[in-house]
């Protein structure tokens, strides 16, 4: 095939097959930089564009293709394949698609090689462009930022298309017959995108908590131009639009840590396995070694600083389970373990709040830790302490403040009017212990248990009928005699 | 020679007219354009370089590639434009909640010059037919999901036309710098594309023209 080919079409063939090699992996990455591509075009030939496509060319890629190629070109049994895979903010990674630039051996022995094949090179240049803003990978890119970022990889070879999960769809970009082969460029994307891991999901309930975004300016290129040589085989998906659930959830009881320049947390992913497990990177097509490790919260889904991301002795492992839940339970635990003869001793030494009149309900020390914690229910208050379920006898006292169902008497602190209760200094919530400290309390304590109107005494209410009823002719006279005007203002009503 | 012709058929709301004819419109002529030819002597001839551009869609989830021509988007978006128009009018005409059809052709040809006093003939070689069947959507529900489904379905054209066009089936031979305005639309500045003309028919749902519905219209309106 090749004697038949002259030198100088010889030498022109492989220096089309190579740029357009190049050219196809920038037209792939830059189609997965996550933005929007536009290039001018130009009436007047510039020399440097090949295939008459204003196509840039950005250094690393051309870099990482060159490396990849090694001197080599596509040929027959010889694929260069560029993949592009997904990776977390924790290092977690997925293939998404694998762009194949293969050469079979198909002939087209009367195609002229300066012309035909060069227009047709570029017509599939042109259908590349077309097709990567096809394939579910483009959306995705698009959308990538401190969640995720994509990442690609180049090699040079067999395909492999096992990292893509069953199911997955290949569209073939185009063909162009050439003398020594025939060029087929396709690709082969991944159809299932998640199943989110069950369970993780039984254990951790999402929380919406408080979304801590901390805005990163960064640069996406810097993310896809890692050159990456260890792809860590995926063994789980990753569910993206429920990623933001799972970051709420993770922020709610870890601290964030930080790895590397950034400055914010990123979602956990899920491992099938275990949620804390995070696959590092491992050599390429080795099995990813799980390791034990709090959730990275990392800017970049680099290897590098992936492989940082390893058990911190400092972030204790926190058992998996709603984070606010948790917190509570166990911090409800705590107080169960006390019991009311210790919470008693530790009365004196509490703060009450505001309009607390019940002595009985005592909170420890390690509870107060809890905001709000006087408020908070407590389990260790049984009903038969509870002055709201049976209300104490209210003291005898020569004051004229009578008991409430609440009362305890005026004053300072003094001894308990039955067993059941405490009495405390009465320091009401946001008064200070200065100039005229208990004006507030007094105050209070004397309003608080108002005197019994005299109307609703028994002697006063008898001795008011009485007199009501021998006052009773004398008021009826008075009304007859003023009956007129009675009726007068009557008619005004009407 | 027989002109090759392909038929695409695609379901949009009324306000995706426009989009999903610029996106499959766009997509070929990407492929139907070239650099401008500069002719240089001894009958060679240097090319100019294309730019691409993506362009977002805003009432459809789908982006496109489309030529860095500006004189040649405003072309298109036009056509497209008086096609979206006679669309809307038909359904204006025929009441609420009634479907339309429509259909845009982008036909690709060639002049050959004819002796005088005959004009020059326009041969097509490549018709492409794209049936718009622009459908009425109750909510706001529908209107996301149709959103989504159009921009799989617009996914599933560029697909199509990228096999069409990679066929490497019958193209104009280039031209020598006397002939080039018998292949090429030359009047752009920095593309070249060959030569196209938009044309487009709209039809009601009973599949009769907009001309013989508008025509019983006005009929049955002096009837009464």
């Amino acid at each position: 095939m090749d004697s038949d080919l002259s030198p100088q079409d010889k030498k022109d063939l492989d220096k089309f097959i190579k740029f357009f090699a190049l050219k196809t992996v920038q037209v792939i990455v830059q189609a997965r930089l996550g933005e929007k591509i536009c290039t001018r075009s130009s009436s007047s030939p510039t020399g440097s564009d090949w295939f008459n496509l204003a196509i840039k060319d950005i250094p690393e890629v051309t870099h990482e293709a060159k490396k990849a190629l090694a001197g080599q070109l596509p040929g027959i049994g010889r694929s260069m394949c560029v993949e592009i895979s997904l990776k977390t903010s924790e290092g977690d990674s997925m293939e998404l698609e694998t762009w194949c630039l293969e050469m079979n051996e198909k002939c087209d022995k009367d195609i002229k090689v300066s012309y035909t094949v060069y227009n047709r090179l570029s017509l599939l240049l042109k259908s590349l462009l077309a097709i990567t803003r096809v394939t579910p990978a483009y959306k995705l890119s698009r959308k990538q930022g401190h969640d995720y970022v994509i990442l690609y990889r180049i090699y040079f070879g067999e395909v492999q298309l096992t990292g893509l999960g069953e199911g997955f769809q290949t569209v073939r970009v185009g063909v162009v017959g050439t003398p020594v082969g025939t060029i087929t460029l396709s690709c082969a994307y991944r159809t299932n995108l998640a199943f989110m891991s069950t369970r993780q999901f039984e254990r951790t309930a999402p929380i919406m908590g408080i979304i801590i975004d901390h805005f990163v300016d960064r640069n996406p290129n810097k993310y896809l131009y890692q050159p990456i040589s260890d792809v860590c085989m995926p063994s789980f998906f990753i569910y993206i639009p429920s990623l933001i659930l799972l970051y709420c959830s993770r922020l709610s009881y870890q601290p964030p840590v930080l790895v590397g320049a950034a400055d914010f947390c990123h979602p956990s992913t899920l491992n099938a396995a275990n949620p804390h497990q995070m696959g590092i990177p491992g050599k390429e097509g080795g099995v990813p070694q799980q390791v034990p490790v709090q959730p990275c919260h990392a800017a970049q889904a680099e290897h590098a600083r992936a492989s940082s991301c390893l058990p911190n002795d400092h972030v204790p492992a926190v058992p998996s389970g709603s984070g606010e839940d948790a917190e509570a339970s166990s911090r409800s635990t705590d107080g169960k373990s006390v019991s009311p003869r210790d919470v008693m001793e530790t009365t004196f030494t509490r703060k009450v709040g505001a309009f607390v009149n019940k002595p009985g309900t005592q909170v420890t020390t390690a509870s107060l830790d809890l905001p709000f914690a006087a408020f908070a229910p407590r389990a260790y208050d049984i009903e038969e302490n509870d002055p709201m379920v049976q209300p104490p006898e209210s003291p005898a006292t020569s004051s004229p403040l009578q008991g409430s169902l609440h009362s305890q008497g005026s004053g300072e602190s003094g001894v308990p009017a039955q067993d059941d209760f405490v009495m405390v200094d009465f320091k009401p919530a946001f008064s200070k212990d200065d100039l005229l400290p208990m004006d507030l309390g007094t105050f209070y304590r004397e309003f608080q248990n108002p005197p019994q109107l005299a109307s609703l005494t028994i002697d006063v209410s008898s001795q008011s009928m009485a007199e009501d009823l021998d006052s009773l002719p004398e008021k009826l006279a008075v009304y007859e005699k003023n009956i007129d005007e009675f009726d007068a203002f009557v008619d005004t009503l009407q | 020679m027989n002109c090759r012709s392909e038929v695409l058929e695609v379901s949009v709301e009324g306000r995706q007219v426009d989009e999903a004819m610029l996106a499959l419109v766009h997509t070929i002529l990407l492929h139907r354009s070239t650099g401008k030819f500069h002719y240089k002597k001894e009958g060679t001839y240097s090319i100019g370089t294309v730019g691409t551009q993506d362009i977002d869609c805003d009432f459809i989830d789908f982006s496109f590639v489309r030529v860095s021509s500006d004189e040649l988007d405003r072309v298109i978006r036009k056509a497209v434009g008086e096609f979206k128009d006679l669309c809307c009018a038909l359904q204006d005409a025929m009441g609420n909640g009634t479907d339309g059809m429509g259909q845009i052709s982008l036909e690709f040809y060639q002049k050959k010059k004819s002796r005088w006093p005959f004009s020059d003939e326009c041969i097509p070689w490549e018709v492409w037919s794209i049936k718009v069947n622009v459908v009425n959507l109750a909510n706001e529900q529908e209107r996301q999901i149709c959103r989504e489904k159009v921009g799989e379905k617009l996914g599933e054209k560029v697909i199509n036309i990228v096999e069409v066009i990679n066929r490497h089936e019958y193209l104009p031979k280039m031209p020598t710098q006397s002939e080039v305005d018998n292949v090429f639309d030359t009047s752009l500045k920095d593309v070249q594309p060959y030569l196209y003309k938009i044309t487009f028919q709209i039809t009601d749902t009973l599949g009769t023209s907009v001309s013989t519905t508008m025509r019983r219209l006005i009929k049955d309106t002096l009837a009464l």
